[in-house]
C-alpha cells in the first residue's frame, strides 16, 4: 500500500505491521493494549504463549463446550442402551435382568469420547468463525507471503474507537512495527 | 513465493542435511522459514522429480491393492468358504489381521496424544506421520470384521438405528462393544489428525506454486490465518483431544481383548488380556513406525528433522513395551499351571508342543529374544539393525495373534471336535492386499500432505532460540 492510496481507500479493515520475533510481537501487543486499543488481532505461524492474553483475550469456552458434549455422550449412550435392552427389545436370557448396566459401560464410555472429540473440533472451528473463505488480512501481500511461514503481525482494526488511519499507522511504527500499512477491507 | 523452486529447496537448500545425532531433535542451522520450506518442499516437488523409489514403492503397493480387490470381489461372490475357516477355528485370519492392524494403529495415538500430554518434544517430528499410520491401519483393521460377516453388505445392521424389523443389536456382547470402540477410534483419530493438519494446510495454501494446488489446500485449510485468539482455542481443543485420545486408545485395545477374555475358551478367558493386549499393540505400533520412518527419512533427506534421537527413543519404547509383553506371556504360562484347570494346562502344553508349536517358538524368538539386542547402544545406533528388528517384531506380533486365535480354538473341549486350521491362498491374498492398501495410503500421504508437523517444528525452533538466548 503506497502513501497515495492511504486516504483514497474506500473501506479499510485496519492497520497492520510486522514484527521480527514472537517476543517483539507480544511486547507490541501489550503496548497497544496499554495505549487503549482493544479491537486488534495478532498473527503468528505457530502458537505463542501469552500472545492472546496480551491482546486482551480472556474467555476460552472450548473446554466448557467439550464438557457439555461429553455429558451428552454419556447420557445419550447410556440412555440408548437402556432403551434398547429395557424398552424396545427386552430379551430374557436365563432370567437375568434386562437392565444389566455393567455391560453398558464400554459403549457409554466410547459415546462420551466420540461426542467430546467431535464437540472439540466443531466448537473450536465455530468459535473461531471458521471456515471463512475470505478475510481482509490476506489482501496484504506480505501477510500472505509470511504469516504462515515466519512472519509475526499485529492488526489494529478500524472498528476500534481509538483508530485513526494516520495515527494508528504512526503508532505501529513507533512501537517497532515494520512496513506499517493499511489493510483494505 | 511462486518463484521459489521447490526442488532446489529440497536438494540444495542452504541448510545442510545433518543428523545431529542422538542428543538433538533438530539439525543445526534451521529457522522458522527453512523448516517450512524443507517440509513443504517435499510436497511441492514436481511429479516428474518424485523419487524413483517412491514410484516403485507406490506401484508395488497399487498392485497389491488390485489383489485385495480381487480377493474381496471373490469373497462377495462366493462367501467366506474361500477362506480356511471352519469349526472349530471359525475366527482365523480375519480376526488375527484385525487385531494386528488395530494394534499397529495404537502407537500413532500414543506418540501423538500420550507423549504430547507428557511434554516429550521429540514426538514433534514423527507425530503427524504416526497419526496417518494410525488412520490407515484402522482402515485396514475395520475391513476384516466386516468381510468376516458373511453378508458384508449388511454391516450397517451392527449399528443401533430405527429399522422396520424393529431389531436392535445386543449391547451386552463384546463384539458390539467393538463396533463402537473401533468406529469411535477411527473417527477420533481422523479428527485429531485433521486438527493437527489445519495450520499446516494454511502454510501449504499460502506457498503453493500453482493456483489450483493453492485452491485445494485453501479449501482444506478452512481459511486458517494464524490469529492469536484462534491459536488459543486451537491449543485448548488439541489438548482436550489428546486427553480424550489417551483413555480411548487404552479402551479400544482393552475392548478388543474382551472379544477374547469375556468368552470361556481356555487360553482366552484370562484377566491379564487387557493390559497385555494394550502393551502388545503399542509394541507392534512402534515397530511399524520404525519400519516406515527409517527408509522414508533417507529418501526425502529428512535426517535433520527425524534424527537419531527419534529413532533411539522409539527403539527404547519398543524394548520397554516388549518386556511388558514378555511378562504377559510368562503370566499366561504361570496361570495355566497355577489354575490347576486341566483344560487350561492342556491348552498351554498344546500351544508349545502341539501341531502349531513352531508358531509359538517363532513368536518367542521374534518378540522376546531378538529385540533384547536393543539393550546395546551400538545396535540402537545402527539403522539397518533397528529396521530389521522392527520387521522381526512386526512378524512376531502377527504370530502372537495367530497363536492366540488358532491354538486356543483348534483343540475344542471334546477331542471329537478337534481340527486343524490352514489358511488358503485367499486368506493370504486378503492379508497381503491390506498391506498394499496401507502402504499405498502411506505413499500418497507423504506425497500430498506435509508428513511432519510444520508449525510444531517451528515451536521447537522457537524453544531452541529461547534456550540460546538464556545461554548468551
Amino acid at each position: 500500500m503506497t502513501e497515495t492510496t492511504l486516504s483514497e481507500l474506500p473501506g479499510i479493515h485496519g492497520a497492520m505491521a510486522e514484527f521480527d520475533s514472537p517476543e517483539a510481537l507480544i511486547e507490541a501487543c501489550e503496548q497497544a493494549y496499554a495505549h487503549g486499543y482493544r479491537r486488534m488481532d495478532a498473527f503468528a505461524p505457530m502458537p505463542v504463549d501469552g500472545l492472546a492474553e496480551a491482546i486482551g483475550f480472556k474467555r476460552n469456552n472450548v473446554a466448557k463446550a467439550v464438557l457439555i458434549g461429553g455429558i451428552c455422550g454419556v447420557s445419550g449412550g447410556f440412555g440408548l442402551l437402556y432403551w434398547i435392552t429395557g424398552v424396545a427389545y427386552p430379551l430374557n436370557v436365563g432370567g437375568r435382568p434386562t437392565f444389566s448396566w455393567p455391560s453398558f459401560i464400554p459403549i457409554t464410555f466410547e459415546c462420551m469420547i466420540l461426542l467430546s472429540a467431535l464437540t472439540a473440533l466443531v466448537s473450536m472451528l465455530a468459535m473461531n468463525g471458521l471456515p471463512k473463505p475470505y478475510h481482509p488480512v490476506f489482501n496484504v501481500p506480505q501477510f500472505t507471503a509470511k504469516a504462515s511461514r515466519d512472519g509475526f503481525f499485529l492488526v489494529i482494526e478500524s472498528s476500534d474507537p481509538k483508530f485513526g488511519r494516520a495515527e494508528t499507522l504512526e503508532f505501529l511504527s513507533e512501537i517497532g512495527g515494520m512496513e506499517a500499512t493499511l489493510v483494505p477491507a | 513465493m511462486a518463484t521459489r523452486n521447490p526442488e532446489e529447496e529440497l536438494l540444495d537448500s542452504n541448510v545442510q542435511v545433518i543428523d545431529p545425532g542422538p542428543d538433538s531433535i533438530l539439525g543445526p542451522g534451521h529457522n522458522y522459514g527453512t523448516v517450512s520450506d524443507r517440509i513443504s518442499g517435499v510436497v511441492y516437488l514436481p511429479w516428474k522429480n518424485t523419487p524413483k523409489k517412491w514410484m516403485l514403492g507406490a506401484f508395488i503397493a497399487f498392485c497389491f491393492v488390485n489383489l485385495l480387490m480381487l480377493a474381496v470381489g471373490l469373497l462377495f461372490f462366493k462367501g467366506t468358504g474361500i477362506w480356511g475357516l471352519n469349526i472349530p477355528v471359525a475366527w482365523g485370519f480375519a480376526i488375527i489381521n484385525f487385531v494386528w492392524w488395530i494394534g499397529i494403529g495404537h502407537a500413532g495415538t500414543l506418540i501423538s496424544a500420550v507423549l504430547f500430554l507428557l511434554k516429550q518434544d521429540w514426538r514433534t517430528s514423527i507425530n503427524r506421520f504416526s497419526e496417518a499410520m494410525t488412520l490407515f491401519a484402522v482402515a485396514c483393521a475395520g475391513m476384516f470384521p466386516i468381510l468376516h460377516l458373511g453378508r458384508p453388505w449388511l454391516a450397517y445392521w451392527l449399528f443401533p438405528y430405527p429399522n422396520s424389523m424393529w431389531l436392535w443389536p445386543q449391547p451386552r456382547s463384546p463384539l458390539e462393544w467393538d463396533v463402537f470402540a473401533v468406529s469411535t477410534y477411527g473417527t477420533v483419530s481422523l479428527v485429531f489428525w485433521y486438527v493437527g493438519l489445519l495450520p499446516d494446510l494454511a502454510t501449504m495454501r499460502d506457498h503453493a506454486p500453482k493456483l489450483w494446488v493453492r485452491k485445494i489446500y485453501g479449501v482444506m485449510a478452512l481459511g486458517w490465518r494464524g490469529s492469536a485468539i484462534h491459536w488459543h482455542r486451537y491449543q485448548k481443543a488439541y489438548l482436550l483431544l489428546a486427553g480424550l485420545a489417551t483413555p480411548l486408545v487404552l479402551s479400544v485395545h482393552t475392548i478388543v481383548s474382551f472379544d477374547f477374555a469375556i468368552s470361556i475358551i481356555p487360553g482366552w478367558h484370562t484377566t491379564i488380556f487387557p493390559p497385555y493386549f494394550v502393551a502388545g499393540a503399542i509394541y507392534s505400533g512402534f515397530a511399524m513406525v520404525l519400519t516406515l520412518i527409517i527408509p522414508l527419512r533417507s529418501w526425502y533427506k529428512m535426517q535433520d528433522l527425524i534424527t537419531m534421537r527419534h529413532i533411539e527413543a522409539a527403539s527404547k519404547l519398543m524394548l520397554g513395551t516388549g518386556l511388558i509383553v514378555a511378562y504377559g506371556y510368562s503370566m499366561e504360562a504361570f496361570f495355566s499351571w497355577y489354575s490347576g484347570d486341566k483344560y487350561e494346562s492342556f491348552m498351554y502344553w498344546n500351544r508349545v508342543t502341539g501341531p502349531y508349536g513352531f508358531t509359538y517358538g517363532l513368536l518367542i524368538l521374534c518378540n522376546i529374544l531378538i529385540p533384547q539386542a536393543l539393550w546395546v547402544r551400538k545396535v540402537r545406533m545402527n539403522l539397518v539393525l533397528v529396521w530389521l528388528i522392527s520387521i522381526v517384531v512386526n512378524i512376531g506380533m502377527w504370530l502372537e495373534r495367530f497363536v492366540i486365535v488358532v491354538t486356543s480354538l483348534h483343540r475344542d473341549f471334546l477331542p471329537s471336535s478337534w481340527g486343524i486350521y490352514v489358511p488358503t491362498k485367499w486368506d493370504w491374498a486378503t492379508y497381503a492386499g491390506t498391506l498394499g492398501f496401507f502402504m499405498l495410503l502411506i505413499f500418497l500421504f507423504v506425497r500430498l500432505l506435509p508428513a511432519i508437523s510444520i508449525f510444531e517444528v517451528r515451536e521447537v525452533v522457537h524453544h531452541e532460540k529461547q534456550l540460546e538466548a538464556v545461554h548468551d
